[in-house]
């Protein structure tokens, strides 16, 4: 069952920007005086690949499940490494770490079962703009006592999005569309992908900042060059019928292109990059400029 | 006076088919989206009133036209005003047979399968209630029977949807409890719409059957009605239009209980005038719903059973609590 | 004429003889009783006679007719008075021409009026028939079943419930009716009634026909014992037929 939420909240961890509010318990003590963690387990698929980046050889024992299922998470081959856990309070006590990395939205009922059973656990709120990313990575370090290498990541992160930043003449209108015509705007991580690849974001024109529904009938009217889905599941489901609609697919014969939305997308991450630098990539193709 | 009654029923239809072309949350207006829909021109405004509200109106009228005939058929046959493909289990194990068919990869791979399956899953549900509680089996049986049906199946789909690879098919759970028409394309219609003609011809045969039903079986046999070749065109009729409205727009309840209720006295209470009364009624409630769901929370997709069972419900107890007094 | 031609009828359910070799001929023009105790068979004969009931040996003229020629045959008014529907009393009357064809004839309109004048239910055209009162509503039934308009009428306790005069304008109806050619057999348990209206009443006894004959030769004090277990007068007087129960044996 737990499993089961996981994933949902996986899969919808590209619009959380939308429930932003939520406290992020937890992340007020002090760690700094503490002596470096020993025991590390992370059970949130973006703590997972941040401390998979940051940690020393040996200081993280497991990570989620979800770190190896390629359809969500963009470090699979390093996650093999690592220990997965269901996110279950029994059995991450058994593996009796000194901290548990956990994400805001995580069931609050097994992060106040942790802290019952005296495990401290630091829960980190998404990221919902790439500055947020740069926040993360220098809260991990310091969680985790590696502010120097988090400090390196960081730089280097800035850096190489700086650098993707390029004047493009046209920014042709785009929109992220998911399961259920769910939408996001600018004030999420995939709206500022959308934007640092040069593009226009439709949500963002309508109204949106966090997620929403945006009905199909809006989408078209709306006339964008391109539509930016979710990665399709295994199984079917009517909440992605909507991305077959035909009224889609006429609007995909008329010239448009559509692209999806992958792994790099999900977590606020240097990963972002690659997923920047490939919508850049379709951006071109869809406006005939050269690189 | 029968003829008034059907032509105000079918301006009413009409009306509300217009009304559902013209509602939806583009900014469209209404010259310019009929004159999209009629003459195929101006890019993005054709696409939507052709290929998003022409098939969501289109289903309404099929999906309301079948739940308000088998609701008046079933109710016909079996005697009883409270029988009703929701509230008996049959629209819920249509729901089932559709999510067997998409979750085990039938539907992908043969399209007709999806309608099929719900009809199967519906013939199932009309048989064992035939089986449990009969015609004149009693108000008692009936119901019971169709809980018990219902329960089952629902619970089933449920199951099925969990266990799904796909993270977002057990949301669709309310879905297939609660019916909708939102984001329904042509392909829909296109599916439901041979076994909705076949199932409602196969049901409108059946007047006559009905009108002696009246009598009772004995007595209806004995004016020359085939009671077993009627109760095969019954069930095979109902299944296929519950199953093919299921398929394509989940479990809607109560509208073949309200709109045979409300028709019943306007047709004098004859059977095989309120079949066709009953189609036309029940396309305006579906209509008038999916307009409803639309203009009430246009930005989130509130699903249509959540109406038809705020107006329905409350005339089911009433139906419950007369029947109660009639015959303790 | 022969209307209807019953041999040897025989009919076992769940184990037990409800019907045994029952063998008769209905001509036309005759008013016949179908009299017996309870559970004699007398209804399980008649659905039987009809077809309603698959014989397990014997046959009936009748019921091997097809359903849609049976129905212009004969008319039948079950013992349960269902009307599921709150529909006028005319239209309810209206079902006993559905034999006639699907188009509403001249011929219908015709047999309708007549029906509904013969039950003397002028005026009760337009009431709800759900809404009327127990012995209106057997009134009512009993005109569809007129309506239908076949020679041969069989019906199953036509009379319980109605109140004394119009159980004998009914039973006059039912003479009246065979005077014209036709033929009724009724089953009844009102054996002066019997006796007063019928021209030829049989008698069931445990699934047998022990008697069938004038009323005056069929109730005979052997037969009423071992059919009904009393003892009654009987005598042809001044105002005919007359039927007087004296004692339970």
């Amino acid at each position: 069952m737990s499993a089961c939420a996981e994933i949902s909240s996986a899969v919808l961890a590209l619009g959380v920007a939308l429930l932003g509010a939520a406290p992020a318990a937890g992340a007020g003590r002090s760690p700094a005086v503490a002596p470096p963690p020993a025991r590390v387990v992370s059970i949130n698929l973006c703590t997972d690949q941040l401390a998979m980046m940051l940690a020393r050889p040996g200081q993280l024992i497991s990570v989620s499940r979800l770190a190896v299922d390629p359809r969500v998470s963009a470090m699979v081959d390093r996650a093999r490494g690592f220990r997965p856990n269901q996110g279950g309070a029994e059995e991450i006590f058994l593996m009796r770490p000194d901290l548990v990395l956990a994400g805001s939205y995580t069931t609050q009922a097994t992060v106040s079962m942790l802290g019952r059973l005296g495990i401290r656990v630091v829960r980190f709120r998404p990221a919902y703009s790439l500055a947020d990313i740069r926040a993360r990575i220098l809260k991990m370090g310091t969680v985790l006592g590696r502010e120097k290498q988090a400090r390196a990541l960081a730089e280097d992160f800035s850096r190489r999005l700086q650098a993707l930043r390029v004047a493009a003449r046209q920014r042709p209108r785009a929109a992220l569309y998911f399961a259920n015509g769910y939408t996001l705007g600018d004030k999420t991580l995939a709206g500022q992908i959308l934007t640092a690849a040069a593009l226009d974001n439709i949500a963002a024109d309508l109204g949106f900042s966090g997620g929403g529904n945006l009905p199909l009938e809006v989408l078209v009217m709306a006339r964008p060059r391109l539509v930016i889905t979710g990665t399709r599941y295994p199984g079917a489901s009517r909440a992605e019928a909507i991305l077959d609609h035909p009224a889609l697919g006429r609007w995909r014969k008329g010239g448009r292109s559509d692209t999806i939305a992958d792994a790099d997308w999900v977590c606020g991450t240097p990963h972002v990059l690659r997923a920047i630098r490939g919508l850049a990539r379709v951006r071109r193709a869809v406006t005939g400029e050269k690189p | 006076m029968r003829w008034r009654l059907f032509t105000l029923l079918t301006l009413l239809v009409a009306l509300l088919f217009a009304a559902s072309l013209l509602t939806g949350p583009a900014d469209i207006g209404v010259t310019e989206s009929l004159r999209a829909l009629i003459d195929g021109k101006g890019g993005a405004t054709v696409l939507v009133m052709r290929e998003i509200r022409l098939p969501r109106a289109l289903l309404g009228v099929m999906v309301g036209a079948g739940l308000g005939l088998s609701g008046a058929a079933l109710q016909g046959y079996l005697r009883n005003p409270l029988a009703e493909p929701g509230l008996i289990g049959v629209s819920a194990s249509s729901a089932l047979g559709a999510v067997l068919a998409i979750q085990s990869g039938l539907a992908a791979t043969l399209a007709l399968a999806l309608p099929l399956a719900a009809l199967a899953g519906a013939v199932l549900a009309v048989l064992l209630l035939l089986l449990l509680s009969g015609p004149r089996g009693g108000t008692l049986a009936l119901i019971l029977a169709g809980i018990a049906v219902s329960a089952l199946a629902t619970a089933l789909t449920a199951l099925v949807l969990n266990l799904s690879p796909n993270p977002f098919a057990a949301s669709e759970i309310v879905f297939w409890m609660l019916g909708s028409l939102a984001d329904r394309s042509m392909r829909d219609v296109w599916l439901a719409l041979p076994l909705m003609l076949a199932g409602g011809a196969a049901l409108f045969s059946l007047g006559r059957g009905l009108d002696a039903l009246t009598l009772g079986e004995d007595a209806a046999q004995s004016l020359g009605i085939r009671l077993p070749r009627l109760r095969l065109v019954m069930v095979a009729g109902v299944a296929a239009v519950v199953g093919a409205a299921t398929a394509v727009a989940g479990v809607i309840g109560f509208v073949g209980l309200v709109v045979p209720h409300l028709l019943r006295p306007l047709v004098g209470a004859r059977p095989s005038a309120l079949l066709p009364a009953s189609a036309l009624g029940g396309a305006a409630v579906i209509l008038a719903a999916d307009i409803a769901v639309r203009l009430i929370a246009p930005e989130r997709d509130l699903k249509l059973g959540v109406l038809t069972a705020i107006v329905g419900a409350p005339f089911f107890l009433h139906l419950i609590y007369k029947t109660g007094k009639e015959a303790p | 004429m022969t209307l209807l031609q019953v041999s040897d009828l025989t009919v076992i359910r769940r184990a037990r003889v409800a019907l045994e070799g029952v063998s008769f001929a209905l001509g036309a023009g005759e008013c016949v009783g179908l009299v017996g105790a309870n559970g004699a068979g007398k209804t399980t004969l008649m659905r039987a006679s009809l077809g309603l009931l698959a014989p397990s040996r014997g046959s009936s003229s009748i019921a091997a007719l097809p359903p849609a020629a049976r129905a212009r045959k004969v008319a039948w008014l079950p013992q349960t008075r269902e009307v599921a529907w709150p529909v006028s009393v005319r239209e309810l009357v209206a079902l006993g021409r559905i034999p006639h064809g699907r188009r509403a004839s001249a011929s219908d309109a015709a047999a309708i009026d007549a029906a509904i004048a013969a039950m003397g239910l002028n005026g009760f055209e337009e009431r709800t028939a759900t809404r009327l009162s127990g012995g209106e509503q057997a009134r009512v039934l009993i005109a569809r079943a007129l309506a239908q308009d076949t020679p041969l009428l069989l019906a199953d306790e036509p009379i319980a419930g109605l109140d004394p005069a119009q159980q004998m304008t009914t039973m006059s109806l039912f003479r009246e009716f065979a005077g014209k050619g036709r033929t009724v057999l009724c089953a009844l348990h009102d054996l002066g009634l019997a006796a007063r209206y019928c021209s030829r009443v049989l008698v069931l006894h445990k699934g047998r026909l022990i008697a069938d004959g004038r009323p005056e030769t069929v109730f005979d004090a052997g037969i009423l014992a071992t059919a009904f277990g009393i003892r009654a007068h009987f005598e042809i007087g001044d105002n005919g037929p007359l039927f007087q129960p004296l004692e339970v044996l």
